[in-house]
């Protein structure tokens, strides 16, 4: 049987196309599923599925409850989507996150959970000021904010409890990390590293999110980083996975997050190495596995 | 390559397109900054519509 990979997605970013043109360079089938036009019978069977979306499934959805339920759903009929259920749910919560990571022996920031405002400043007497104050769920740095003393901690608490959003009143509070101005994203496919960029803050904010406006540059992969980054993804249960450390002037490197959803248009600036191909071939591979 | 010519439906500003562009890709209108969403109707023909907006649990 001729595999059909299944891309979901529901916004055509640039990495949707590099990975539509990766597998049509291999020949290898697909079939773009744009998760927006879709409604799913939960009764439904393997065939009526994979008549839809295919099989195996990369899950490219840039809204993350949409594709996790939508991967919930794919896979309790049979499919095999990367990444899987299990392997986003922990990595799109940065508290589910950190305590996979650390179970495993991964080093993470010292990190701090509370659920009121006075729960926040009994955590900061731990880490101290300045500390960094991130949502359980998000990207692109939105929302993350630094508690820099008493009275800037209070006012963005107190913007947070207005939002009327019950994840933002879980508070997931990091001591700050001394390091470069930078962080490291280490992209692996499977078990192999595949690139690692330094991505650089834009000189007006201080997070170094690509979507930000931070710039990627090359970063070598040392022995250090690639057994942190396989060590990180294997715990989260491995997959299509971009690694994010720090580099912490006290303690090494911290990871600090794993995606999912990978957007690599920052890592691809930075190398030869074919990045949609690496997927392709590996979602390509899953039916085998 | 080549561009394909469209009408930006908010400004009337004129947006280039490829003509390899692909359904649901984004393109910004050069003159207001609006994101527009490329829809491909069934004779080929580009409409635009806007694109739907960022929500909070977008991203990696």
């Amino acid at each position: 049987m001729t595999i059909e990979i299944g891309l979901v997605y529901d916004r055509i970013r640039w990495e949707e196309k590099q990975l539509l043109k990766a597998a049509q360079d291999r020949e290898i089938k697909v079939k773009m599923v744009d998760s927006r036009k879709e409604s799913v019978n939960l009764l439904s069977n393997y065939e009526e599925i994979r008549e839809t979306f295919g099989d195996p499934v990369l899950q490219r959805c840039i809204s993350y409850f949409r594709g996790l339920h939508l991967t919930a759903i794919l896979e309790s009929k049979g499919v095999r989507v990367v990444n899987s259920f299990d392997v986003s749910l922990k990595c799109g919560n940065k508290l589910f996150t950190t305590l996979t990571l650390s179970k495993a022996g991964v080093p993470v920031p010292e990190t701090m959970a509370a659920f009121t405002m006075d729960g926040v400043f009994k955590a900061l007497n731990d880490l101290g000021y300045p500390a960094v104050l991130k949502p359980v769920v998000g990207s692109w740095g939105r929302l993350m904010a630094i508690l820099k003393d008493k009275e800037t901690t209070q006012a963005i608490i107190e913007l947070r409890e207005k939002i009327n959003n019950a994840l933002l009143q879980i508070y997931y509070v990091q001591k700050w990390v001394d390091r470069p101005p930078r962080d490291i994203r280490v992209m692996v496919v499977g078990d192999e590293v595949v690139v690692a960029s330094y991505r650089y803050s834009p000189v007006d904010d201080w997070r170094t999110n690509v979507a930000r406006g931070g710039k990627s540059e090359v970063c070598p992969i040392t022995p250090e980083l690639e057994e942190v980054a396989l060590k990180a993804a294997e715990a989260v249960g491995g997959g299509v996975l971009a690694v994010d450390c720090m580099e912490s002037r006290e303690k090494g490197l911290l990871v600090h997050e794993v995606n999912n959803t990978v957007e690599f248009r920052g890592l691809a600036s930075t190398t030869n190495v074919d990045i949609a191909g690496k997927i392709i071939e590996y979602v390509a591979g899953v039916v085998k596995r | 390559m080549r561009w394909v010519k469209a009408r930006c439906p908010e400004c009337d500003g004129e947006i280039e397109v490829y003509d390899d562009v692909i359904n649901g890709e984004i393109v910004t209108c050069p003159e207001c900054g609006m994101d527009f969403e490329v829809v491909i109707e069934e004779k080929g023909e580009i409409k635009l519509v806007p694109a739907e907006v960022e929500g909070e649990d977008w991203g990696e």
